[in-house]
């Protein structure tokens, strides 16, 4: 993809320190908000930060965290004036890194690279779009509904979460999405694949965009190659730094390892292979 | 203290640098970085030297993932040197490297003697290419010596290479020799211009739930801050035993880091691990660093009265 068509918005070269100005409890995650009072006010949906908190994060006698972390935005809201934009980001505490992100609170500092990597990319062919989301995987996928219903294009939204209390971040979406749990406490009980495929059967005139755990991504990519339905899916992998210098986030895809911060993390589905199948 | 006076050029092997911080070859893609930052990242550049991703004759795909592993103040990376091979490099991405506001060094790898004077002779004959470095963190295919770890196989390797090449030489040294001093003074000896150091540190991370091995290549190599003081101790030692030129690096996070590294010999100074962090890091120690000598040397004007 040539770098003038892909839907990229450029970051400033260096880290920079957003003010966080409210964490919301959803359920089982964290909404961060936190205004960045110096980048750009329109990161394209799919795009992603590396944060880590201002204070306490490696440096002095820290041990771990130590490495930032990337975070898909979820939501953005410009600031007047064309520059800066309050950005929201969905985290759950699985590991050092989402837990000191997690106690940060009102007016601490947060450190942030981006917006990095490529975006979403608009349906063409009078496609229209369905979303597909997986456990914290909303987060991507809630700021594309945000810009698409900025539009006026209201798509299908499916969810899928392992229980009630996560299912809880589907309150953030605008419209009504369609929730399924793994344990049945709320919505369908149902993986998310399930009426993902009803839906594509009834209207398969759509492109699907998917974010959400690697084993969901690997069945929605296959379900959609045998509808014949092309499919972008937002995949996450552990990166050092966001911007191509660590190497360290490749997938395989049909051209070998590519970096996930650099290529992505939007891919054309049919690129991906599965993990298991050998690179190129 | 070592090295010209802040703000002042530094002759690294006879390039003159506009100021004393590099970055370690393989912690920066400044191609991938200028996709996601735009020209901003030539205007605020923040290397005074370039370093490249070691290349090697034919195209590599590098190890399959997992590649990271976060540690104690550092990571691990198992990444396997991919890159485009000798041919694409020097068609595709050489032409772009030139529009740095820096000169350019290039790293390469060969797998025998013959391959690496390939590499060097190619590369030394473009213009854009200031200055070379060879990474010898290889087995002799026929010996199964890493190369850098053995100062007979470091000599022969420069002496095969310095006959194929006038441009400068920097041996990237390994810390995995038993002496790397006298690997640093081997490589002298056979005609290198300077030499690097320290490269990562051999480590391992298991899987906390399957206990296997998490890396994808088994194991990898341990930067940041965590092999700092290792560095320190081996650019020390080898700067003892040298007159070339050092290319100092191994945990550089600030710029009292780099300052130790110059007072213990090193002419220059690599940032690797904490370019990951913030790719503004190598202009923040730079600035730090000028701030502290700045200090040290208003602190030397004064107790010479």
């Amino acid at each position: 993809m040539s770098a003038a068509t892909e839907p990229r918005t450029l970051a400033p070269p260096e880290r920079r320190i957003a003010e966080v100005k409210r964490v919301e409890r959803i359920g089982a995650y964290d909404l961060i908000v936190a205004r960045d009072p110096i980048g750009p006010a329109d990161p394209r949906p799919g795009q992603f930060y590396m944060l880590a908190a201002g204070e306490r994060w490696g440096g002095g006698g820290g041990e771990r965290p130590y490495l930032p972390r990337a975070f898909s935005f979820a939501r953005v809201e410009a600031l007047p004036g064309g520059q800066g934009a309050d950005l929201s980001f969905l985290l759950e505490d699985v590991g050092p890194g989402t837990r000191r992100l997690g106690e940060l609170a009102a007016g601490d500092a947060l450190a942030l690279l981006g917006p990095l990597g490529v975006g979403f990319t608009r349906p063409v062919d009078g496609r229209r779009p369905l979303l597909v989301a997986g456990g914290i995987g909303v987060a991507p996928i809630l700021c594309w509904d945000d810009e698409l219903r900025a539009d006026g294009v209201e798509a299908p939204v499916l969810l899928g979460f392992r229980s009630a209390g996560h299912a809880e971040a589907a309150a953030l979406f605008a419209g009504a999405p369609g929730v399924s749990t793994d344990d049945g406490s709320a919505g369908r009980h149902a993986l998310v694949t399930e009426p993902l495929r009803s839906e594509l059967e009834r209207d398969p005139q759509v492109v699907v965009y998917a974010c959400g755990p690697e084993g969901m991504l690997v069945a929605v990519k296959f379900l959609c190659e045998e509808l014949g339905v092309p499919v972008q899916l937002a995949v996450e992998a552990g990166m050092a730094c966001g911007y191509g210098a660590c190497f360290g986030c490749v997938v395989p895809t049909v051209d070998g390892y590519e970096r996930v911060c650099v290529e992505g993390p939007v891919f054309d589905g049919r690129r991906l292979l599965a993990p298991e199948a050998p690179a190129a | 203290m070592t090295g010209a006076a802040p703000g002042e050029p530094i002759d690294l092997c006879g390039i003159a640098l506009r100021g004393p911080i590099l970055n370690g070859s393989g912690t920066f893609d400044a191609i991938a970085a200028r996709r996601a930052f735009g020209d901003s990242l030539l205007e605020r550049f923040p290397f005074d030297c370039f370093v490249s991703k070691t290349i090697t004759l034919e195209p590599r795909q590098g190890n399959p993932p997992p590649r990271l592993w976060e540690t104690a103040s550092g990571m691990i990376n198992s990444i396997g040197l991919p890159n485009k091979g000798l041919e694409r490099f020097l068609a595709g991405d050489l032409p772009r490297l030139a529009e740095l506001p820096v000169p350019l060094c290039v790293s390469v790898m060969g797998f025998s003697h013959d391959e690496l004077a390939t590499l060097v002779e190619a590369v030394g004959s473009r213009d854009e290419v200031a200055l070379i470095e060879l990474n010898l963190s290889c087995p002799n295919v026929e010996t199964g010596t890493l190369v850098g770890a053995d100062p007979s196989e470091t000599a022969a390797a420069v002496a095969r290479v310095r006959s194929v090449t006038e441009r400068p030489l920097i041996v990237k040294l390994t810390p995995s020799a038993t002496e790397p001093a006298a690997v640093a003074a081997a490589a002298e000896a056979a005609g290198a211009d300077g030499v690097s150091l320290i490269n990562t540190l051999k480590g391992m991370a298991l899987d906390p739930v399957t206990r296997a091995p998490w890396l994808g290549g088994g194991t990898g190599g341990l930067s940041g801050p965590a092999v700092r003081p290792v560095a320190l101790e081996q650019v020390a030692a080898v700067a003892a035993r040298v007159a070339i030129p050092i290319v100092g690096m191994g945990g550089v996070a600030s710029g009292a880091d780099a300052a130790d590294l110059l007072a213990v010999g090193a002419t220059v100074v690599a940032v690797g691990t904490e370019s990951f962090r913030d790719p503004a890091a190598g202009r923040r120690i730079g600035a730090e660093l000028a701030a502290i000598r700045v200090a040290t040397s208003h602190i030397a004007a004064g107790s010479s009265l």
